[in-house]
């Protein structure tokens, strides 16, 4: 441990906490101890579901509505928590401990200015004059290195972009200057080139005003580059608590060590020459005048998978809407096999169709909530390929093999279902049209790193097996190094580079592809220090 | 979130991923459990409800007269024979009583479905197609309810002649104008869905859309819907059957009963029994109309996904 001698600010001991669902109480946190000193940094690290999320709101000594916290003992600053009366712990809540939501444009409110927000708490509890406070929160913006600090904060929750929102998060709980800060995800939703410049800020002024933290996360990467130690949850138990830099250079559990699965996938890349799909000159717009794409040309060889990166705005999504005929570009040709496609959705045949198959990024809404896994899947199976009765029933049941699930999913709606098994399901209902390319939009990204890395190994076996041809839509390198033969980065609507993964991967880069690669969160606890320098000098 | 997976190993299997699974129930037992935890309120529209359906099927047996027997006794008070006395050409009203139901809910029932499935699929259409189509459609929509709809039904009425026919497609036509609107908003949040796309690039066609992407997703809504549509509809019939316009004698329905016997409520002073005799027929629609509410109250509350806890 750090510094033994610190003064403890939070202790739980043996928490834990009960949540209602199907009509009787089950046990969401069983029995948890947990530590922080003041100053210190805790990463609580898990999957979705591992309990993190109640963890981190228990150290309020909150429960979400359904849930109950039932025993255990949860100490701040000397005082029981559990035992306090709801007026007490709303008085604790805001001023010493304040919490950063996951997404920031959700808990902000709309109709309010950004200063006003930020100030709101300190001056109800009359922590500080309104005044006082308003212009602390401009040197906290200014800490926070948000642009036009004097003035940003007379904009609405609208007007600044997602990372600029976080931070005017991170300012708002700073605001009343608390003992403990709980960040629950807040970079999960930014992408890798702002969560850099958002995690920089954040460290930055915890460590300023000497603030201890809990740090939520399901991103191992990210965790290294904030806390002090590493707690790794998982159901609702503690696996392993160790320093950082101990927990990396050495894990001891095999949970822990499977958390950076992804990250060890690696694929050879091989060259091929026999393009399946061409994209020439494509120019799109939304209706209007300004251009989302300008000039794309993209190779796709057969049997390979061509990934697309850049962030969000570049243009990937508008690239596929182009590909599939959702959106019909204004100029340009795509050519199929050799043979152009039609532009627009309607003038292509069915066989066109049936030939370039489209998984989605949140397979919550790729499915109908009403349809049952053997509607679902045998769908384009009868659409397509006119089967029906028991050669129906027998197909659905083979590429449900595939996926390595079992016939006991047949009749599940897609509510019933684990993220991870959800997209295997969208994966056999692109299959089941016995396509030549699939097109993934950012699949992944929705998806713990385990799940991850289940699918993405599925989806590598399935083109050997298959010979499939993939275009991978992400932001995230660690998954193109782990799919990807070949590398498109774009940029604005425009394709920056295409080539083998070794040639993007290996300097020198173009500026973009340089700012994007080294965005990536590394495995090392002093990345972000070294990066920082790095850019700096 | 299950807490069988304490002693599970890290060998990754994606059909071991813990999720709740529902208990499969038969649809009887969902039924079941579904009336268990209706409140009073419903089970009282339910069981009236039946009760209506009860006698608008049975009519002929219950009834001790027929629908349009004349007896030579007219106005007469209540009695053995008479148990509601007679109308004013000599028509048992206990008889027309029970033959309303039929009448009455019949063509309310006819009319509301129709209008549904127009106003329905046109909503839906206009949802999917988000074009001209859709501004036409609800440019027109816009025209037809920009025009009290009872002036309307009585003029086309007259113009067309008023039978049954005639009455059915009219209120449903006005009526759907509602429906539609209430379909395009629910369908349009539907439509943008991933699932609604995904079905589009599969080559689907419109109808498939229509029926098994987005019905089924908008069903609840519909539904309640349905049952107060059914309400207006019931009052517009009685209501246009009061002013001479809707069913034509000698068809017994409960809002021409009301216009035909509203000259008795003159004689209270005399025999307040008489003077109820109106009343009946304008209390079993009232009752009808709380009775059906009741229970879409209590089925919105239900899909709206609105707990009192």
């Amino acid at each position: 441990m750090s510094d033994n001698n610190k003064e403890i600010l939070l202790e739980m001991r043996d928490v834990r906490i009960d949540g209602y669902s199907d009509d009787r109480w089950h046990e969401i946190i069983k029995g948890v101890d947990l530590t922080l000193r003041r100053g210190e940094i805790l990463g609580l690290i898990g999957e979705s579901g591992a309990g993190k999320s109640t963890l981190g709101l228990a150290a309020m000594g909150f429960a979400r509505p359904g849930c109950k916290i039932s025993s255990g003992s949860i100490k701040f600053d000397g005082m029981e928590l559990t035992d306090m009366s709801e007026k007490d712990q709303r008085n604790l809540r805001g001023s010493r401990i304040c919490y950063v939501a996951q997404s920031a444009a959700a808990s902000f409110n709309p109709a309010h200015r950004l200063l006003e927000q930020t100030v709101e708490a300190t001056v109800q509890y009359k922590l500080q004059s309104e005044n006082d406070a308003k212009q602390d929160a401009r040197a906290l913006y200014k800490d926070l290195q948000l642009p036009d600090p004097e003035n940003i904060g007379d904009r609405y929750p609208h007007q600044v972009s997602g990372g600029q929102l976080q931070r005017v998060m991170t300012a708002m709980a700073m605001s009343s200057r608390p003992d403990l800060i709980i960040f629950d995800e807040p970079t999960t939703a930014l992408d890798v080139t702002t969560q850099v410049e958002v995690l920089a800020a954040m460290r930055e002024i915890v460590e300023k005003f000497n603030t201890a933290a809990i740090y939520i996360t399901h991103d191992l990467a990210v965790v290294a580059q904030m806390a002090d130690t590493i707690k790794v949850l998982r159901y609702g138990e503690t696996v392993e608590d160790a320093p950082t830099r101990a927990m990396l250079s050495d894990p001891q559990e095999d949970y822990t060590k499977s958390l950076w699965a992804v990250r060890s996938i690696e694929k050879q890349a091989a060259p091929s020459d026999d393009i399946v799909l061409e994209v020439r000159g494509v120019d799109a717009s939304y209706g209007g005048s300004v251009k989302v794409l300008r000039d794309v040309n993209i190779k796709v060889p057969r049997g390979r998978t061509v990934a697309v990166v850049g962030e969000s705005g570049s243009g990937k999504s508008t690239t596929a809407r182009s590909i599939t005929g959702l959106l019909p570009p204004s100029k340009g040709e795509i050519l199929f096999n050799g043979q152009p496609l039609p532009a627009a959705l309607k003038n292509r045949t069915k066989e066109q169709l049936q030939r370039i198959q489209m998984i989605y990024q949140m397979a919550d809404t790729a499915m109908n909530p009403r349809h049952t896994v053997r509607d679902i899947i045998g769908r384009p199976l009868q659409f397509y390929l006119g089967l029906s009765g028991t050669a129906l029933d027998r197909k659905v049941l083979d590429l449900l093999q595939l996926i390595e699930l079992d016939e006991s999913f047949m009749d599940r709606l897609p509510a019933e279902l684990s993220g991870g098994q959800k997209q295997r399901i969208c994966i056999a209902r692109a299959l089941a049209a016995e396509p030549e390319l699939i097109i993934c939009d950012e699949v992944t990204s929705a998806l713990d790193q385990i799940v991850q890395e289940g699918i993405l190994k599925l989806l590598l076996r399935l083109q050997e097996e298959l010979g499939i041809t993939y275009i991978f839509i992400t932001h995230d390198i660690a998954t193109v190094r782990a799919i990807s033969d070949e590398i498109v980065v774009m940029f604005q609507g425009k394709v920056i580079e295409q080539g083998s993964k070794e040639a993007i991967m290996a300097p020198p880069y173009p500026e973009y592809t340089e700012l994007l690669l080294s965005s990536v969160p590394e495995m090392d606890p002093d990345w972000l220090t070294n990066l920082l320098a790095q850019r700096a000098s | 979130m299950s807490d069988s997976n304490n002693n599970q190993s890290t060998n990754y299997t994606a059909a071991g991923e813990v999720t709740l699974v529902k208990a499969r129930r038969s649809f009887l037992e969902n039924l079941i459990r579904t009336l268990k935890s209706a409140p009073p309120t419903a089970w009282f529209g339910m069981v009236v409800i039946a009760a209506y359906l009860f006698v608008a099927l049975f009519a002929p047996l219950l009834a001790p007269h027929g629908e349009a027997e004349v007896f030579p006794l007219a106005y007469a008070p209540w009695s053995d024979e008479f148990i509601l006395g007679t109308d004013a050409l000599g028509r048992d009203v206990f008889s027309r009583l029970i033959y309303g139901a039929r009448n009455t809910i019949g063509i309310a029932v006819a009319t509301t479905l129709l209008a549904f499935i127009i106003g329905g699929s046109l909503g839906v259409i206009a949802a999917i197609s988000r074009n001209w189509m859709d501004q036409v459609l609800s440019r027109f929509v816009d025209v037809l309810m920009a025009i009290p709809s009872l002036i309307f039904a009585l003029m086309l009425l007259s113009i067309f002649g008023a039978n049954a026919i005639n009455l059915i497609f009219i209120i449903a036509v006005l009526d759907a104008t509602r429906v539609f609107r209430l379909t395009r908003a629910v369908a349009l949040n539907v439509v943008v869905m991933d699932y609604v796309e995904a079905a589009r690039l599969r080559g689907e066609g419109l109808g498939w859309v229509m029926r098994k992407e987005i019905l089924p997703n908008i069903m609840p809504p519909l539904v309640a819907e349905f049952g107060l549509r059914f309400c207006f509809v019931f009052l517009t019939i009685a209501a246009l059957s009061f002013l001479g316009v809707g069913i034509q004698p000698p068809t017994a329905d409960w809002g021409s009963m009301v216009r035909e016997n509203a000259g008795l409520i003159q004689f209270a002073e005399y025999d307040l029994t008489a003077a109820l005799t109106p009343m009946i027929p304008a209390a079993a629609i009232a009752l009808l109309t709380v009775a059906v509410n009741f229970v879409v109250d209590w089925f919105l509350h239900k899909t709206s996904g609105l707990r009192d806890e």
